[in-house]
């Protein structure tokens, strides 16, 4: 016998909780505990007098499993709404990335002339070093990285996906 | 505003709440709550032997009055005990407040003794938690952990209390009603959803209502509610093992329990129906069989007050999310407004009592040996009349125990369902009998489940408690080795129930009084033996020793491949089936 899996597909949420100590073990325990992908959850509070956070997930799952991970999110008690920005509407979504790049002479002149294609801003430099700042969607970032790792990438910092939807109205 | 300690609002906040039992165990992190218990005076605080006992006795007095049951145990070994029973009410959907000391604030995190991360350790085994850091929100966090554990579905809710919080004062005051600003769950369902489960029901030709223990959490109105929705609808009722006594028994629409040991009515009426009504059940895997074959020509209603469960096994063509028993005081209405006619379903009656025909809870019996389901059947016959409350532990006796104990009442069965935890039966039968003062409570049990918290004999002794334990002993973990016979060609794999202790003994050093039923000539009067004592007793009531229970649907298999007999079972099954649970 072996194990079988079910083709998935990929949305991102945007669950607004109570920012309350645990929280994000509450949701990324239930992830693990019904066995859902998590591919990348950033969280940060959102209001003035810090009592209310916003999550942002990105997983994959079957459109039933898909189903059950809204409810069962939207069955915790300190979750406020949860909404599935894919299928939603319209959304932008943005990821910002941290990229060390080591390297002299051509490599050096190189990795700065590729990372002006890519908007990327220098926030660090030494005279053997750049650290830039890259900001939008995951395959942009993924697709500098991968640049990178030619002209002397040393490490990576990625924030993970952050969404909103289009338009006027919150989602 | 004069302050109070920690403790002291917790006390009071228990008696603004209206609680009047809590089942617990002292240690060092809760001796201060234990003092203001002491010193009010205004709770009954019953000692159980094992936390564990403590959850289950909770869960049990729940179950038996629709109280919520409330747990005090200490730190560290005290909130681990108590996580099997936590797990137990969440899975069965049980109102609980478990209350547990935690080490000082300050100590949090040190590894101090007696520490453990009880909320990271609950997190996922609640329905909610809390660590409360300040002892001015105490009150609040014991109102809303009561609130949380009885609105919506119900379950069970852990609040942690450090000791310096415990002593540390504050001021209380009671609050008004909750209006929790999240959660707030859906009890009316929407009335187009209501009106066309109506309009499904006039129409359809074999109709099936699918009946579970959401209708008992509900009420004993929804019981009430669903007699006559079956009377309007002439429609044939089934219930899960958690919904047993929501329908009478003895209604000739009732086609007993559905699902892996249901009968073969049930599970027949479910293949061929073209409407299934599920109120309150959750399509739990022991219930559909194999997924693919599940009821395959039905059009399907969930009625659930958990949005959750619905399609999350079982595709559904009409969800509603309500409340069991206001959902169907809704589709009365609107069924009476409309004024259909009863349904003509006297060709899918006919066609059930085909069914029933085959008597699937027949059996042989031979000799003197008595057969765990004619003990059953017995014991019944001689308290039937009293609606006694009766437990279980887990495994074969309590499959016979569902299948032929007849109950026409909600709150009267208390079993361990979706968690399936054997030594269950006893402290719940304890937790029971507190509720209900003046009703036989029985558990009737296993002779190895019982063993699992066999410590609570001291319990119902020192609480003057008159519990009966039934034990079937038939000298082995009689479903393991059902399933090693099935799937494992007969290897009785540490199956076998080795150096029993004498039940009889052990009960009156308990004491208990102690019976022993060896023969089926002595089975009748055992049980009036037991009835006739006021006080506890255990009875070891010796019964056939192979005797497996049926009928049976193999795990995998659909509902339409019913084991019927002993003699159509096979030696052993492929990985796939070996597999699944």
């Amino acid at each position: 016998m072996h194990i079988k899996t079910e083709a998935a597909e990929r949305h991102t949420l945007a669950v607004i909780v109570d920012n309350e100590p645990g929280i994000l073990a509450r949701i990324a325990g239930l992830f693990t505990a019904r066995g859902y992908n998590i591919e990348s959850l950033t969280v940060s509070e959102i209001t003035e007098d810090k009592a209310v956070s916003r999550i942002t997930i990105v997983t994959s799952a079957s459109p039933p499993v898909m189903e059950q991970i809204m409810a069962q999110l939207d069955r915790l008690v300190p979750v406020h709404r949860v909404t599935d920005l894919t299928v939603a509407g319209e959304h932008v979504e943005r990821e910002l990335a941290l990229v060390k790049v080591a390297g002299i002479g051509d490599k050096r002149i190189e990795a700065m002339r590729l990372a002006e294609v890519y908007r990327g801003r220098v926030v660090d430099a030494t005279t053997s070093s750049f650290v830039f700042e890259v900001t939008g969607g995951r395959d942009k970032i993924d697709k500098f990285v991968e640049l990178m790792a030619e002209v002397g990438l040393v490490e990576v910092a990625r924030t993970g996906i952050v969404a909103i939807s289009r338009g006027r109205e919150a989602a | 505003m004069t302050e109070q300690s920690g403790a002291d609002i917790l006390v009071e906040a228990l008696c603004d709440l209206g609680v009047e039992v809590v089942f617990g165990y002292p240690g060092g992190a809760v001796l201060p709550i234990y003092d203001a218990l002491f010193r009010s005076g205004r709770i009954k605080h019953i000692l159980v032997r094992h936390e564990q006992a403590a959850t289950h006795a909770a869960e049990g007095y729940a179950r038996s009055t629709g109280k919520p049951g409330v747990v005090l145990v200490t730190s560290g070994p005290g909130a681990t005990n108590a996580v099997t029973g936590i797990t137990d009410a969440l899975m069965d959907s049980i109102p609980m407040v478990v209350i547990t000391g935690q080490v000082p604030t300050a100590l949090i995190g040190t590894d101090a003794f007696q520490e453990a991360d009880t909320v990271g350790i609950t997190r996922h085994c609640s329905k909610h938690n809390y660590l409360v850091k300040d002892p001015a929100k105490l009150g609040a966090i014991i109102h809303e952990a009561f609130h949380i554990a009885t609105k919506g579905r119900p379950g069970p809710v852990v609040v942690d209390i450090p000791k310096d919080v415990q002593v540390a004062t504050a001021a209380y005051t009671k609050p008004g009603a909750i209006q929790h600003k999240t959660y707030r769950p859906q009890v009316k369902a929407d009335r187009a959803a209501i009106e066309q489960v109506v309009d499904m029901l006039a129409a359809a030709e074999r109709p099936v209502l699918y009946t579970g223990g959401g209708i008992i959490n509900s009420g004993p109105a929804a019981s009430q509610m669903l007699a006559e929705l079956a009377r309007l609808t002439g429609a044939p009722v089934t219930s899960t093992l958690m919904g047993l006594g929501c329908f009478p028994a003895s209604s000739p629409q009732f086609l007993g329990m559905l699902g892996m040991h249901g009968t073969y009515e049930a599970n027949m009426a479910m293949n061929q129906a073209d409407l299934v009504v599920a109120i309150g059940a959750r399509f739990d895997d022991r219930v559909t069989g194999r997924l693919d074959a599940f009821s395959p020509n039905s059009r399907k209603v969930h009625i659930d007050i958990d949005r959750s469960s619905i399609n999350k096994t079982v595709r559904i063509d009409l969800p509603i999310v309500a409340d069991a028993g206001h959902a169907m005081e809704d589709m009365v209405r609107i069924w009476k407004s409309r004024q259909h006619p009863k349904p003509d379903t006297r060709e899918w009656w006919s066609r059930i009592a085909e069914w029933r025909a085959v008597a699937c809870l027949s059996f042989p019996e031979v000799g003197n040996d008595i057969m765990p389901q004619r003990a059953i059947r017995a014991l019944w016959e001689a308290t039937h009349a009293r609606q006694p409350i009766i437990t279980t532990e887990v495994g074969q006796h309590q499959m016979w125990a569902a299948q032929h104990f007849g109950f026409e009442l909600p709150n009267k069965w208390l079993t361990s369902g979706g968690l399936g935890t054997m030594g269950y039966g006893l402290p719940a039968a304890i937790g029971a009998q507190l509720g209900n003062p003046n009703a036989l409570v029985i558990d009737i049990a296993g002779e190895a489940s019982i063993q699992m918290n066999i410590q609570e004999l001291a319990t119902a002794t020192q609480y003057r408690l008159p519990v009966k334990i039934f034990i079937l002993n038939n000298q082995y973990m009689g479903m393991v080795r059902q399933w090693q016979e099935l799937t494992y060609s007969s290897r009785y794999a540490e199956s076998y129930s080795e150096s029993l202790p004498d039940f009889v003994k052990l009960g009156e050093a308990y004491g208990w009084k102690g019976i022993r039923i060896e023969t089926r000539d002595q089975l009748d009067a055992g049980i009036a033996d037991m009835l006739a004592y006021d006080g506890p007793v255990i009875v070891d009531c010796m019964v056939s020793q192979l005797t497996n229970c049926f009928p049976m649907i193999p795990s995998g298999a659909a509902h339409t491949d019913m084991i019927l007999q002993a003699n159509e079972v096979s030696g052993t099954m492929d990985d796939e089936a070996k597999a699944l649970v």
